[in-house]
């Protein structure tokens, strides 16, 4: 038995934000309130007024393996994880070999289950090899473990595809994740166009490539019926689409991820190749339209977007480095700066960050209820820290915080009642 | 006042009293090479790297002969001979430069960005000989001193530079630097070869040479490379002349003196007619190349001179 004293309990899914303990016995949440007593043989942990919320669920994070551990194991992953607050984590398919197979998503769970402290979720491809052409088998996938499908930083880019997709995963209750990318008008691109591209001299990627993916996958929603997630939004229209999808009444749901509401484009200035991600960085206006999604809940939930790379990978001139951004140990602290800044309550954050995205997976986690499993995160709220590349925990390096100065400090992590971090 | 950086990546963000500068010294070294008198050891004892990942003969040459004129060892390293082919990076390539103890490198490479990324890495002084899309900032100065020579000035002239702006480095050096010697620019091509939100430089944008070459005292062509029409964003190399391609018709807009350049090297009969480049009257070509050497020179001297009182 674990018992937890002197906490802030924040619970999104029931609106609780008070003081008071909780009680912990078997892996699962038995009972918490502003008192338990004392139970004998109860192990107390005193979080000193710190928050004590549901473990987070990372809706979206690239694990490097198979096929790339050099960047990132599970095991590493895992590491980052936890230390970030993270106790399930979705991982996405287009690895090496891509998870089109149901013997690859059981060897990814048992990999998650070796880690021994979060729950590997794997996403199966969308398309045999995530190629975008022939859907893969999504109902023995499904049976093998896969929480639902997406060719991950690939877009579906065939219509005819994406609506065989949306319309067979139906069949099997789940839905299908898009990066929403229109992939010829985004071909080649490095940055975001407009004045900061065309001053740098790099090739740009209308935003409207977002956009016209997002209104396709709606009209294909439409007359499917079916479940789209869009992936890491960046754009104010897009947003508008979806916002709007929504009102009709359509299975359409979206997430974003911190670096599309902390930070803008002009973090590649001086060519810096760890703020060069996929989508890429848009202007003021898009991340300002980003925070007012997250605001009025048109977005989903917020999730890591964890891409690891190498060294190699990045230090290369702009255009020819890889895109994408390590997440995993900054994911709590750089939403928690919109909570500072006065963008967002704390109960609306950890929303984003546990109940909402368990709920969209149909997960028992994300929340204090009684039963629910023991997947619990300490922080401190205020405690400072400096993100330093060279210094996260795990493998991957390559964030675009680096350098920041960050408000919200993980103290300890549990997954099914068992102390994993701090 | 001196150009007082340790290196030359850009013209972008140069105050003009720099500008300036360089161009006063290049005016001094242009003289100098007319009379044969430079002073041939203001570089000696200095090693000078072409580093060039691209072709480039002219502006290879040109460094070469500013180098050896100011007295430097040169040493030119392309990419079909270097290590670079044989999957060395670019910051490995640095590593070995710094073991050769290089004081100026010149470089040219096709990513936009690249020489920034070197010049982190190096000890070396990094000038920017062309890198993508971005800058390629002594082709801008050796072009501001060719029109100040023959016009006088740069302030209020109008220069309407036509083309391919969208991939050309030299459009973005000179847009740049004209705009801060507050000259007038303008821009003049077809929408599919314009960069996104260019008006946000601070320049007009032109979809026809009429109108872009009204009153103009400047008219700057730009080298349209065959690779743009089979990528699609011009139908034709005939269509592009046609509507496009500088000829004595479509000069005849621009004001009666206006002079006529180009980067080099020319397609003739896509983006310029022959009968206006060898015009001797209009066309200021061949002293835009005599004028690249001295620039050059002013360049590899004056950083020469800050690694000097940096040391």
């Amino acid at each position: 038995m674990l018992l937890f004293t002197g906490a802030r309990l924040l619970d999104p899914a029931s609106g609780l934000d008070a003081p008071g303990e909780m009680l912990v016995r078997d892996g699962a949440i038995l009972d918490h309130g502003t008192s338990l007593g004392r139970p004998d043989g109860a192990t107390v942990v005193d979080a000193g007024g710190a928050c004590l919320a549901p473990g987070l669920v990372d809706l979206r994070a690239a694990l490097g393996e198979p096929g790339a551990e050099h960047r990132e194991t599970i095991a590493s992953a895992a590491q980052a994880a936890v230390a970030g607050g993270i106790t399930t984590l979705c991982a996405l398919p287009d690895t090496d070999p891509a998870i089109d197979d149901p013997a690859l998503v059981s060897f990814l769970i048992r990999k998650g289950e070796a880690t021994g402290c979060v729950s590997i979720l794997p996403y199966a491809a969308a398309t045999a090899g995530c190629q975008g052409r022939e859907i893969s088998e999504y109902g023995l996938l499904k049976e093998a473990g896969a929480i639902a499908f997406t060719d991950g930083r690939r877009a579906v880019g065939n219509a005819r595809t994406m609506r065989l997709a949306l319309s067979y995963a139906r069949a099997f209750g789940s839905f299908v994740v898009q990066h929403p990318e229109e992939p010829a008008l985004a071909a080649g691109g490095a940055a975001t166009e407009g004045e900061r591209a065309t001053r740098m001299g790099l090739p740009g990627i209308p935003p409207a490539a977002e956009c016209m993916m997002v209104e396709r996958d709606i009209a294909l929603a439409r007359i499917t019926r079916g479940h789209v997630h869009f992936a890491h939004l960046s754009t104010a229209a897009a947003l508008d689409r979806i916002r709007a999808a929504k009102a009709e009444g359509l299975a359409v749901t979206c997430d974003t991820a911190p670096p599309y509401f902390d930070l803008n484009e002009t973090a590649i200035g001086e060519y810096r190749t760890y703020a060069k991600l996929s989508p890429p960085l848009r202007d003021e206006a898009d991340r300002l339209a980003v925070l007012a999604a997250l605001q009025d809940g048109t977005i989903d939930a917020v999730a890591s977007d964890h891409q690891p790379r190498d060294a190699d990978d990045k230090r290369l001139p702009f255009a020819q480095a890889e895109a994408g951004g390590a997440g995993l140990a900054t994911l709590l602290a750089v939403t928690l700066a919109r909570v500072h800044g006065g963008d967002l309550t704390l109960l609306q954050a950890l929303d984003l960050l546990t109940a909402r995205p368990a709920r969209l997976l149909g997960l028992d986690v994300g929340t204090l209820r009684k039963g629910a499993p023991a997947d619990l995160v300490l922080f401190h709220p205020e405690r400072g820290w400096r993100v330093e590349a060279g210094r996260l925990p795990g493998k991957a390096q390559n964030t675009p915080f680096d350098g920041r100065a960050l408000e919200g400090k993980v103290l300890g992590t549990w997954k099914a009642g068992r102390r994993v971090f701090g | 006042m001196q150009y007082p950086f340790r290196h030359l990546l850009a013209v972008e963000g140069l105050e003009p009293p720099y500008i300036a500068a360089l161009l006063d010294l290049a005016d001094h070294y242009a003289l100098q090479n007319r009379r044969g008198t430079t002073q041939r050891d203001l570089l000696k004892g200095r090693t000078l790297i072409n580093l060039f990942f691209e072709d480039s003969t002219r502006t290879r040459t040109s460094f070469e002969l500013a180098g050896k004129r100011l007295g430097a060892d040169i040493v030119n390293m392309s990419v079909s001979t270097s290590s670079v082919n044989k999957g060395e990076t670019l910051l490995d390539t640095a590593a070995t430069l710094n073991a050769m103890q290089t004081d100026l490198l010149v470089v040219r490479h096709g990513q936009s960005g690249a020489p920034a990324l070197l010049a982190q890495k190096v000890d070396a002084a990094v000038i920017n000989a062309g890198d993508g899309t971005h800058e390629h900032p002594t082709q801008a100065l050796l072009d501001a001193l060719t029109i100040r020579r023959r016009k006088g000035r740069l302030e209020g002239l109008t220069v309407a530079i036509c083309g391919d702006v969208l991939h050309s480095r030299v459009a973005r050096s000179n847009i740049h630097l004209l705009l801060t010697m507050n000259a007038r620019v303008r821009i003049v091509g077809p929408p599919t070869l314009i960069p996104a939100e260019a008006a946000r430089l601070g320049v007009e944008v032109h979809h026809s040479m009429k109108s872009g070459l009204a009153d103009a005292d400047v008219v700057m062509m730009l080298r349209l490379q065959k690779e743009r029409m089979t990528g699609g964003l011009v139908p034709s190399a005939r269509e592009f002349f046609r509507f496009y391609g500088l000829d004595a018709e479509k000069l005849a807009f621009a004001k009666p003196d206006a002079i006529v350049m180009h980067p080099g090297p020319m397609n003739r009969g896509v983006e310029i007619d022959s009968a206006v480049a060898d015009d001797p009257a209009r066309s200021v070509i061949g002293e835009q190349v005599e004028m690249g050497v001295a620039v050059r020179m002013a360049v590899l001297d004056t950083l020469a001179r800050n690694q000097r009182r940096n040391a």
